[in-house]
């Protein structure tokens, strides 16, 4: 049977299982729209702008695991998804974004709504096509998926012009079998040698540390890491991409490290003399000043991507392979070697990490904020939210301090728990990855963890929320302020706040979700924030906004001493170093 | 340090804007470029001269590399190659040309054409043998110049190919 262009697209994205498509339709894709009115199998959610679509959909394929897919039309629908696009890039996430275009004949003569989506997005993609003949979309839309998901994941755009998915084009719908690229052949397993070399420093070592990141996640590595640290029993790190990667209740587990990571987690990865970094990119969030970072650590560093090794700081035993591949092979090599660790010596290392976390912890800061202050301090919204929720749910956030709290007071004890933009940093993400995740797994619970500057980037999806009844609970940690611009300006330039506040403009947060169709709670005093959100986790039907004011004047600590200071560098609190 | 990097790319739309896209991504200059189709057309082959570190380059191989539509790149300076570059340069009207070509002659050097208003020659060489005939030029009068950026091959038994 012959198919126009626009049913080919929606049958190649049946066959690959797609169940959702975030988007918002226009002019140049319309015959596409045309084609999903025209089937059932594939569920259409109609957001409020691109932007939502993108996050929507990255939020669906962070917590399932499968690309989320996006459409949009052609000028401003595709420049909207820039910003999703490039958040997807920065932490690999798989998504296939399909932009309708104006018609082939009208490119180039800056016809309406024309955008060169293919140059736009290019520096942010992980690669994209312009469709040039109808009978190209199967095997465009396979390669798409093929190129999103393997290796490392990441977004793909395919432009198609309008004339492409007229209805009065119809062509025989021909599916390569395989897809098969000369070009593209990413490595999966590990060379031998590099694992047998890895097992030896590892063994070898007394201070090691695991810093495990989101290529873990992405590669469902959990279970091997767990395994992997049964026989070694090292002190483990994750990074705010790997969070849930390894048990958080673990005795093993050390927190966060970087920037906001905790003081024991930093310490560890200065004073170790071996770091096995598994899927994690030596983020400058991390190291702080690369050439003081870990001076007395071999490096060993695990990586689908090439290129993401000995990029900041150089690998002593580089190991190119997925992660799970590549941990596999290792518990093997470790599991057959005639060398055993030296337990004295990691025993001694394990005391030194529990030293150091009862020193300066976050539950001993926390305990010490607590006694000081009446107001409700933000970390404290967090351990609420982790107790309401019995520790497992869904937690999306957006960027800031809320997000850094988020990090450090929701302990993740399974991997795609932790939803947030963390290479890219994308105030607005939250409430549109909540949406996804709500839509994968609609029994589950989903909070999103959002600030009153994050939330009104994206705040027009209360609306999608209420179309498709996605019952997600946002939890507005308000402090009146841009809490982390704010930090830094107390920080770095003598409290000269610089458009940090927004001078008694904030809305009614409970009478705008009211006004949305939802429910809201405004939470002032301590002792009401308990039984709130107590309330609000029973209320499983509804979409719940829960706007709690807290202490403006807290800052996230530990912090990472910045310029030219090293990991160990960090503030504990207001004025007091390590 | 400069690396001349040759690259196989498939000849599919937008190829050649991620290679060039890339550099300036990343903070790397190209010096000259070089791009053609090759064999059965179905692929170009890309000679890119830069400028960078050991780690740079390294750094920007990888790059190159992620890019989906790359087949292959190699860095021919690390080892013994062939280089060349072809250049045409137009000066005005000349007084004495047995001194031109003996200038060119090392450089496989043609007088195209010369008349009452003008001479042009072609010359292939290194990108240094073709910097210093220009210089050597200076005396006369350079109209214009174009030049074709490197293109190379590896020395012996080493290829790049598919």
């Amino acid at each position: 049977m012959k198919l126009s262009g626009g049913d080919m697209l929606l049958r190649a994205l049946r066959e690959e299982g797609v169940k959702f498509i975030f988007g918002y339709p226009g002019g140049a894709a319309l015959h596409i729209y045309d084609a999903i009115f025209r089937q059932k199998k594939i569920e259409h959610i109609l957001v409020r702008h691109e932007q939502g679509a993108t996050h929507a959909a990255d939020g669906y394929a962070r917590a399932t695991g499968k690309p989320g897919v996006v459409f949009v039309t052609s000028g401003p629908g595709a420049t909207n998804a820039i910003t999703g696009l490039a958040t997807a890039f920065m932490d690999s996430i798989p998504l296939v974004v399909i932009s309708g275009q104006v018609a082939s004949h009208l490119i180039g003569t800056d016809s309406f709504q024309e955008t060169d989506m293919m140059g736009v997005s290019r520096p942010i993609v992980k690669h994209s096509y312009l469709v040039q003949k109808t009978e190209d979309i199967p095997a465009i839309i396979s390669e798409a998926f093929h190129v999103a998901t393997t290796g490392r994941p990441g977004p793909v755009v395919i432009d198609i012009p309008k004339d492409i998915t007229a209805p009065e084009n119809k062509f025989e719908y021909k599916k390569p079998v395989k897809v098969n690229l000369r070009s593209y052949q990413p490595k999966i397993h590990p060379h031998p040698g590099q694992i047998k070399k890895a097992a030896k420093a590892i063994l070898s070592s007394e201070r090691p540390v695991i810093y495990a990141g989101g290529g873990a996640i992405i590669s469902n590595a959990s279970k091997q890491l767990k395994v992997l640290n049964k026989i070694l029993n090292i002190p483990v790190t994750n990074t705010l991409m790997g969070l849930g990667s390894y048990p958080a209740k673990d005795k093993h587990f050390m927190g966060m490290l970087g920037m906001h990571g905790t003081y024991q987690a930093n310490m560890a990865m200065h004073k170790a003399d071996l770091i096995l970094a598994i899927g994690a990119r030596f983020d400058d969030r991390i190291t702080n000043t690369p050439s003081k970072f870990a001076p007395d650590a071999r490096i060993i560093h695990i990586d689908v991507d090439p290129a993401s090794i000995s990029k900041i700081i150089n690998a002593d035993i580089p190991i190119v392979g997925q992660v799970k591949e590549s941990l596999d092979a290792l518990i093997k090599e470790i599991k057959r070697s005639k060398i055993k660790i030296d337990s004295e010596a990691i025993g001694k290392w394990n005391k030194q990490i529990t030293e150091w976390t009862k020193l300066h912890g976050l539950d001993h800061e926390m305990y010490l904020k607590k006694s000081k202050s009446k107001m409700i301090k933000p970390q404290e919204v967090v351990q609420q939210i982790y107790q309401a929720t019995k520790g497992d749910a869904y937690v999306t956030s957006d960027v800031g301090q809320h997000q850094m709290f988020a990090a450090q007071y929701y302990h993740f004890n399974k991997p795609r728990r932790w939803i947030n933009s963390g290479g890219l940093g994308t105030m607005g993400f939250g409430l549109p990855a909540a949406m996804g995740v709500k839509l994968a797994f609609p029994k589950k619970e989903v909070v999103c963890i959002t600030g009153e500057g994050s939330i009104q980037m994206c705040i027009q999806e209360l609306s999608t929320c209420l179309q498709y009844g996605l019952p997600v609970k946002i939890i507005n940690i308000n402090n009146q302020a841009l809490g982390m611009v704010r930090q830094w300006q107390d920080m770095q330039y003598s409290g000269r706040y610089a458009a940090s506040t927004y001078e008694e403009s904030l809305p009614d947060f409970v009478k705008l979700a009211e006004a949305y169709g939802h429910k809201g709670f405004k939470v002032t005093q301590r002792n009401k924030l308990g039984p709130t959100l107590e309330k609000v986790f029973r209320m499983k039907d509804k979409l719940v906004f829960v706007d709690v004011y807290v202490d403006q004047s807290e800052h996230v600590y530990p912090m990472l001493v910045a310029p030219n200071g090293s990991m160990e560098d960090m503030w504990l609190s207001k004025g007091k170093k390590a | 340090m400069k690396r001349v990097l040759a690259m196989l790319v498939e000849n599919k739309p937008g190829a050649l804007a991620r290679v060039v896209g890339l550099f300036h991504q990343r903070g790397y200059n190209i010096e000259s470029l070089n791009v053609a189709p090759v064999d059965d057309g179905s692929y170009s082959r890309l000679t890119v001269s830069t400028r960078g570190t050991e780690s740079a380059v390294e750094q920007i191989m990888k790059q190159i590399n992620k890019l989906i539509d790359i087949i292959k790149v190699s860095d021919l300076t690390e080892g013994e190659h062939h280089e060349l570059e072809l250049a045409l340069i137009k000066l005005g009207k000349i007084k004495d040309l047995k001194s031109i070509k003996k200038k060119i002659k090392p450089l496989n050097g043609q007088v195209i054409k010369n008349d009452s208003s003008s001479c042009v020659l072609s010359v292939t060489g290194t990108s240094i043998d073709i910097n210093n005939l220009i210089k050597s030029l200076k005396r006369n009068k350079i109209i214009e110049t174009v030049r074709s950026g490197s293109i190379g091959l590896h020395e012996s038994n080493k290829t790049l190919t598919i």
